[in-house]
């Protein structure tokens, strides 16, 4: 059994924010590089160029690439042979995202649902949880804009539609979603298991490296021709019209109930957010 | 590039026209979903808005938290439509401009073409690049709404773009149509 002290766990994560918030990956950086080749729109290659100019004041300056830092989402997968010292998990985890969005000056977004008082500190997180084979921890922490999330739709399709019904939705979804979701975005999506397991599927697509396809044939062709439709709609970089609104679908499959054919779609701004350590 | 300074009015406004690129200078205030409920609840009551409303130009900002020396963090636009429900009645006692991103409803536009004001729409994102036209912030009401109070922003050559004009003609609708192969 391997001892994993809270402290550790809290660091990890007050780092993991403000880095998130403040240093795009190389391959979100790579993708706007590729989007800027690939557009033919003037107004859509602007967009492009700005991106790179203000991930670049970002990560020079540490200041958040936008202002939104998001609901701080955190996937943890707990290797079975690790015991976690010092305290609650749940309770370091949150006090990891307190000091970070306090000392990384991050704006705190999280509120009651009907007074919409602030709670001030961001918290509490979204904790998703793995137990997994080993001795070892792996967090994960993703903050997610509004503007993106409120995109988001969990479908119960039925079975009969197939995969025709999966990818009609997945486009219409993206065409409704416009420019809400701040495009170039990146579509996450999951079918099948419950609806809530979809949900959680969906957007851990999403944590995928930008572009790189599912290993299953059948899903990499499906993302493949679903980031043609929806490009082909013309809406473009901020839905000002041109070939790149979508910079990538990730797709994830889980097996269903004979009854049902779940779709859960998660749509990711263009700044796709997302550290990861292993303790 | 045209150059527009606030307050604005019906005849500065009048000449732009979808997908026109604009720089603004000069004051703006920032409110979103809370501080406009606010604002409306105020007109509701016959009382006195907490900031003249007359050629005003609201932008949809919630910024994150000024570092230390910094003016204002960071500062980009947020997804305009829920603002949607108050927005007309913003229009009718004088607010001439709106900066925000995405797609408005109809009676919103239509708003617009009736007291000729327009709707502008930042980079959704590009909130550190952005927070450099902001030259100053001061607190005008809500405090207590945090990110979401009301501020007043200096702002230098804010760039921004044309969404809807004084003629209903929407950007998103026009530049869509023009890639859309499918």
């Amino acid at each position: 059994m391997r001892q994993i002290d809270c402290k550790d766990i809290t660091e990890a994560v007050a780092r993991m924010c403000m880095d998130a918030n403040t240093d795009l990956g190389s391959d979100v950086v790579a993708a706007f590089k590729a989007g800027l080749e690939k557009e033919a729109s003037p107004v859509g290659k602007a967009v492009f160029k700005a991106l790179l100019t203000n991930a670049d004041i970002a990560r020079t300056e540490k200041v958040p690439m936008c202002q939104d830092t998001g609901f701080t989402v955190i996937f943890a997968e707990i290797g079975q042979d690790v015991h976690i010292d010092g305290g609650s998990f749940t309770e370091a985890v949150n006090a990891g995202v307190r000091k970070g969005y306090e000392q990384g000056f991050l704006r705190k977004s999280i509120c009651d649902p009907f007074t919409r008082a602030n709670t001030k500190d961001n918290t509490p997180a979204v904790i998703i949880t793995d137990i997994v084979e080993g001795d070892k921890l792996k967090l994960t922490v993703a903050p997610k804009g509004g503007g993106s999330e409120n995109m988001s739709r969990v479908m119960m399709l039925t079975p009969s539609g197939g995969k025709k019904a999966v990818m009609d939705y997945i486009v219409q979804r993206c065409q409704e979603a416009g420019s809400n979701p701040c495009p170039p975005v990146i579509v996450g999506a999951c079918i099948g298991g419950t609806p809530e397991k979809a949900a959680i599927l969906a957007k851990k697509a999403l944590l995928r490296k930008i572009g790189a396809v599912n290993p299953d044939p059948e899903l990499a062709e499906m993302e493949k021709e679903l980031l043609t439709r929806i490009n082909n709609l013309g809406m473009g970089p901020q839905g000002l019209g041109g070939l790149v609104y979508a910079m990538a679908v990730h797709l994830e499959k889980h097996p269903c109930h004979i009854a049902s054919l779940p779709l859960a779609v998660n749509i990711c701004c263009h700044a796709s957010r997302h550290k990861e350590v292993t303790l | 590039m045209k150059k527009l300074t606030t307050p604005l009015t019906g005849e500065s406004v009048s000449g732009l026209r979808a997908g026109d690129m604009v720089s603004i200078s000069g004051v703006v205030y920032t409110a979103r979903d809370a501080a406009h409920k606010r604002l409306v609840d105020l007109l509701d009551a016959g009382k006195p808005l907490p900031f003249d409303m007359q050629g005003a130009v609201i932008y949809y900002v919630g910024p994150s938290p000024a570092k230390p020396g910094a003016v204002i963090g960071s500062a980009g636009p947020t997804t305009s439509y829920r603002m949607d429900a108050y927005a007309p009645r913003l229009m009718e006692i004088g607010m001439k401009g709106m900066i925000g991103k995405g797609k408005r409803a109809k009676d919103v536009v239509d708003a617009m073409v009736k007291h000729k004001a327009v709707y502008f729409a930042a980079i959704g994102g590009a909130a550190a690049l952005i927070a450099r036209s902001i030259k100053s912030v001061e607190l005008v009401a809500y405090e207590d709404l945090g990110p979401e109070a009301v501020r007043r922003l200096v702002v230098e050559d804010f760039q921004v773009m044309v969404i809807n004009d004084v003629t209903g003609a929407d950007l998103y609708e026009i530049g869509q149509a023009k890639y859309k192969t499918a």
